[in-house]
């Protein structure tokens, strides 16, 4: 199967890898996918007065994977959480031109993004604890 | 040296040029059929196809009566199964395989136990063997046969063939030996190895794809085959359809080389395999050798990364044709069922790579795949979310993961 033109980039030139101390009370940190079945996501962003300023992603999964996560960074920076809750997998499936079998990749980012965004709400007191 | 490099030997191989010239004459003056009994083009082609016969008998140490052409290895391997589950079902139904063969194995015996056979999946041990004690202890009254591969074309683990081959003289249950990754690598007899039916694929020792054959004892005991399907009743009436002369000519030729060059092939693709080995294993840390340490094909390693994925990997190195153990990688989603068997946890046999050298890999390329690799290593563990957790201490089996 040969990869499309967005997937090699984002493989080859990942955007935001990398990590924030979990620690920090403006990040929230989304752990999505299990090492069993080939893909663990590691999302996080940045939140300063509701808009996420910056986001980072760590990603142990195939180029579909990476590409997934690489986007999601890219797409999240500037957006307003309650914006960043409606990034939808279908959007960075159709951005990276994922075929059928790559779907999940992009279902795990969703689920990335989403575990972020109940993270940094926890932390910051915005929902009871009951969220996660 | 010329990119990208081919290290995918085990899936197929490239013709050698001898084969290719051997065959030609086939597309020109030779194209008789090899059953017209009545005029030179059939006496020709039948010369010629008979000549391929006997070097293919040469090889496994069998006579060429007992060769019969076949289209390749899933051929081979379902005429062995069907044909005698068929053929000897007033015996018994009862078959014996192993656990980590391929589908042209599984998946005939899949049909065979939903028409009412009962199949036994013998396990393996952490290096991939069979144990011929187990073997003996699952062989009832009703066992018919025992299939297995002679060796895995994952991680290259050869099967003790002459003790699981007296096992099953012992008991009176026929033996096929699925050789097609096998034969031509390592010496094979089917007389010592006490082997009643094996089966061979030109595509994978350097003859072109679509030519196969399947050995059948016509002695102590003489093995008899109901035929996959009917027709003109050619190959002494087990294998219908016009002979792949050309086909034939050139397992021929594959088969002589591989006799005449085994040895000193062996050696040399032994030691690169090791210089490979040795390359990836002593630059990275956490990788892991499958398979067993001496009973291996020459020039197999199957190696896995520890926290690095095996699609993503194969990305990384995409220089370097090779194939992986990864879900990813396969039809079915599920990771490579050879490793698990060998009792590989699901997330190490996701980040499992297999090199497979062959007659034409050299030592630079040898070399770019120890570089690459390291490369591919440094990027995707920093990229891990895995190897920052194992080295901040965290033990990944101990999270509970989500089921996704």
């Amino acid at each position: 199967m040969a990869y499309s033109d967005k997937v090699i980039d984002h493989y080859e030139n990942p955007r935001n890898l990398g990590k924030f101390d979990k620690e920090d009370e403006r990040v929230g940190t989304g752990l999505a996918g299990a090492p069993e079945c080939g893909d663990v996501m590691q999302l996080q962003i940045k939140v300063e007065d509701g808009i996420i300023q910056d986001a980072k992603f760590k990603t142990f999964g195939c180029g579909s994977a990476i590409a997934s996560s690489s986007l999601a960074t890219e797409m999240l920076k500037g957006m307003s959480i309650d914006d960043a809750e409606k990034v939808r997998n279908t959007q960075l499936a159709n951005e990276l031109s994922l075929p059928p079998v790559k779907i999940h990749c992009s279902v795990l980012a969703e689920d990335a993004i989403k575990l972020a965004i109940a993270d940094y709400k926890e932390k910051s007191g915005l929902v009871e604890a009951a969220v996660s | 040296m010329k990119l990208p490099i081919y290290m995918d030997n085990p899936s197929t191989t490239q013709v050698d040029p001898r084969v290719l010239e051997a065959m030609l004459p086939c597309f020109g003056e030779v194209y008789g059929h090899a059953s017209s009994r009545n005029h030179s083009f059939g006496w020709e082609a039948e010369k010629a196809a008979d000549a391929g016969r006997q070097q293919v008998a040469e090889l496994i140490g069998s006579t060429a009566k007992e060769i019969i052409f076949t289209s390749g290895g899933t051929e081979a391997n379902n005429l062995a199964i069907k044909g005698v589950a068929e053929m000897y079902k007033e015996k018994g139904n009862h078959i014996i395989t192993t656990t980590i063969e391929q589908k042209s194995l599984l998946d005939p015996l899949k049909t065979l136990e939903r028409a009412g056979c009962s199949i036994t999946h013998l396990p393996v041990d952490q290096y991939g063997q069979v144990s011929p004690e187990a073997l003996a202890e699952a062989i009832t009254d009703d066992t018919i046969l025992f299939t297995a591969m002679v060796a895995n074309n994952e991680i290259g683990t050869i099967q003790p063939m002459q003790a699981l081959g007296a096992v099953c003289k012992e008991h009176g249950v026929l033996f096929h030996a699925d050789a097609t990754q096998a034969a031509g690598k390592i010496p094979l007899n089917v007389q010592e190895m006490g082997i009643d039916l094996l089966s061979i694929t030109g595509h994978l020792m350097y003859a072109p794809k679509g030519i196969g054959a399947l050995y059948v004892r016509r002695k102590r005991p003489r093995v008899r085959l109901v035929p996959l399907f009917d027709g003109g009743g050619h190959e002494r009436g087990i294998r219908s359809g016009t002979l792949n002369v050309a086909g034939a000519v050139a397992l021929g030729k594959a088969c002589e080389i591989s006799r005449l060059e085994m040895d000193d092939e062996a050696a040399r693709l032994s030691a690169m395999r090791d210089r490979l080995e040795k390359g990836i294993t002593e630059n990275n840390d956490e990788v892991y050798v499958n398979g067993h340490p001496e009973h291996r094909l020459p020039g197999i390693t199957n190696i896995s990364f520890a926290y690095i994925e095996g699609e993503a990997m194969m990305m990384g190195i995409k220089d370097i044709a090779v194939a992986s153990g990864s879900a990813c990688t396969s039809t079915t989603l599920e990771p490579s069922h050879v490793l698990r068997s060998l009792g590989v946890g699901e997330d190490l046999a996701h980040t499992s790579i297999r090199y497979g050298l062959g007659r034409f890999s050299t030592e630079e390329e040898t070399d770019f795949a120890i570089e690459a690799t390291h490369r591919a290593v440094v990027k995707l563990r920093e990229m891990s979310p895995l190897y920052d957790m194992a080295k901040e201490g965290i033990d990944i089996n101990a999270i509970e993961w989500p089921d996704h």
